[in-house]
């Protein structure tokens, strides 16, 4: 069974614990002492994973760190139907990958506005903040023009892929950075969407959709 | 924070003991700074192993401190006696530890009034501390003892209470509010049921809207590692988190007119109550005065 060291309020792990929910994979948490603990930073961490951070996944005896490269083996290797990670269409693969790296941005500007607010981390919080909007509002943008074309997703496909779920919780968790989604209602039109995938599931401050649709 | 604060000027507050940091979090000879109060303020463990703290604007003066229950505690003014007690943390058989330290945009007292309500659990803590259709709350005692608040036998069915429970129990708690900004529960323990575990919220105001919850568990468990310990109590804490920031005022109202009761609100009741007879103004909205916290230094308005 796969192992996923895990910690339950890291938006990196939850990409992971979304993914394998939806392709409906069996895996083992193994609980990481973040905070306080600061076990990822451990000399026995660093076994695991030298950079020192989670989430990790072993697979047999494979073992990948960084969150959007193990999206990436989860679905290639776990989903049949190869929508969530289309490699046999070059275009499709090429924005998918461009939004993968966009959900770095979000994750070292949203997510870390997030590791501040609550946890006290030592960041230029106003900087990481504007960054943050800086990429809402390009997301913002995108999303609006792909409901236009009658789209629902990030990438130009009809269905979500795991750049979807690669953005949604950095842009989730957004508001516990002190970052509101107010001004993004096409970001939060798809928010919505996003919590509709079968197999969806939760974490602390992002719940499942409303009963009715917006 | 990169915003001036205003400095607490309530001498209720000043007075009082305020928990800043977990003591296994500090390494020997590394100052921190955190905000208590308004004031900026920095705090450290020397090498022969005492606490120290001081304001950054007053660096030489020491501010008085005490180390218990696994945390440092500092007074910016005169403190009138010592921490609180918790007797079921003295003893030796038991394990006591910080949770997590989590910074939330609410006040204090809004803190500790969602901590002392259970009308919450099944809406909040689905399938934790509550389960729909399990919502009632069946009436409960409140009383004031030695100048603390009570509330005894708080009947409510939970499907996973703590982290060693295995399936669900009617579970029986007892609160009390021995500090305006810090409360705790205690409740049988899973793997004792005639001795209590005691999970205590110990709240570090750091100004009127913006705390740093320190989650306190002490609980006779043996088998679950501190990483289960900690991740039960911080999965709880982070579903409370968005119901805190979403309240407002954002400072707690004491005006009994304001906000009107039901009666699950019965120890909140009391809590508002008491702190209205303490005189505290900072972090709340006084209930004889129409202006927001420290409404004394006339300094705040809505
Ligand atoms: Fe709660």
């Amino acid at each position: 069974m796969i192992k996923l060291y895990n910690y339950d309020l890291s938006v990196n792990c939850y990409k992971q614990r979304l993914m394998m929910g939806i392709l409906g994979i069996d895996y083992e948490s193994i609980p990481v002492d973040f905070f306080p603990g600061q076990e990822h930073k451990s000399e026995a961490f660093k076994e695991v994973n030298p950079l020192g951070h989670i989430p990790v996944i072993v697979d047999g005896d494979y073992t990948l760190r960084d969150a959007h490269a193990i999206l990436v083996y989860l679905a290639a290797k776990y989903d049949p139907s190869g929508c969530w990670y289309p490699s046999d269409d070059p275009e499709l693969i090429g924005e998918l990958s461009q939004w993968m790296l966009f959900a770095e941005g979000t994750t070292n500007t949203a997510s870390a506005a997030r590791l501040h607010d609550n946890l006290g981390y030592a960041f230029d919080i106003d900087a990481l903040r504007s960054g943050a909007h800086q990429l809402f509002r390009v997301l913002d943008e995108h999303l609006w023009f792909r409901e236009r074309e009658g789209k629902d997703w990030v990438c130009s496909a009809d269905h979500p892929t795991i750049a979807d779920l690669a953005i949604f919780p950095d842009v989730m968790l957004s508001e516990e950075g002190g970052i509101s989604r107010l001004p993004y209602p096409a970001i939060r039109r798809w928010t919505e969407r996003v919590r509709r995938i079968e197999g969806f599931t939760i974490m602390p401050g992002i719940q499942e959709a409303a009963s009715l649709a917006i | 924070m990169t915003t001036t604060v205003e400095e607490c000027t309530d001498p209720v507050a000043l007075s009082l003991w305020h928990p800043v940091v977990a003591v296994a979090e500090l390494n020997p000879q590394e100052i921190q700074t955190t905000l208590l109060l308004g004031y900026q303020i920095s705090y450290g463990l020397r090498n022969d192993g005492s606490l120290g703290a001081a304001r950054q604007d007053q660096p030489r003066v020491e501010l008085p401190v005490r180390s218990r229950y696994g945390y440092l505690w500092v007074c910016l003014g005169e403190p009138r006696g010592d921490v609180f007690d918790i007797p079921e943390a003295e003893e030796a058989d038991r394990r006591t530890l910080n949770a997590a330290s989590i910074m939330v945009n609410t006040s204090a007292p809004r803190a500790v009034e969602n901590f002392l309500d259970m009308g919450h659990f099944p809406f909040v803590h689905g399938g934790f501390l509550g389960v729909e259709p399990h919502t009632e709350v069946v009436d409960y005692e409140v009383t004031i003892e030695n100048s603390e608040v009570w509330a005894r036998q708080c009947l409510f069915y939970q499907p996973q209470a703590a982290a060693s429970a295995s399936g669900g129990q009617i579970s029986e708690y007892t609160y009390r509010v021995p500090h305006p900004y810090c409360v705790m529960l205690t409740k049988s323990s899973p793997t004792d049921p005639s001795r209590q575990d005691v999970i205590g919220l110990f709240i570090q105001v750091m100004t009127q809207e913006r705390i740093r919850a320190h989650n306190f568990l002490s609980v006779l468990d043996e088998d679950s590692s501190d990483t289960v310990l900690k991740r039960f109590q911080q999965i709880i804490f982070s579903q409370d988190k968005p119901i805190l920031e979403n309240q407002y005022p954002k400072l707690l109202p004491l005006d009994p007119r304001v906000e009107v009761p039901i009666r699950a609100d019965k120890s909140a009741i009391a809590y508002r109550r008491w702190l209205s007879e303490l005189g505290l103004t900072y972090s709340v909205i006084p209930g004889d005065q129409n202006s927001t916290g420290q409404a004394t230094t006339g300094q705040r308005s809505l």
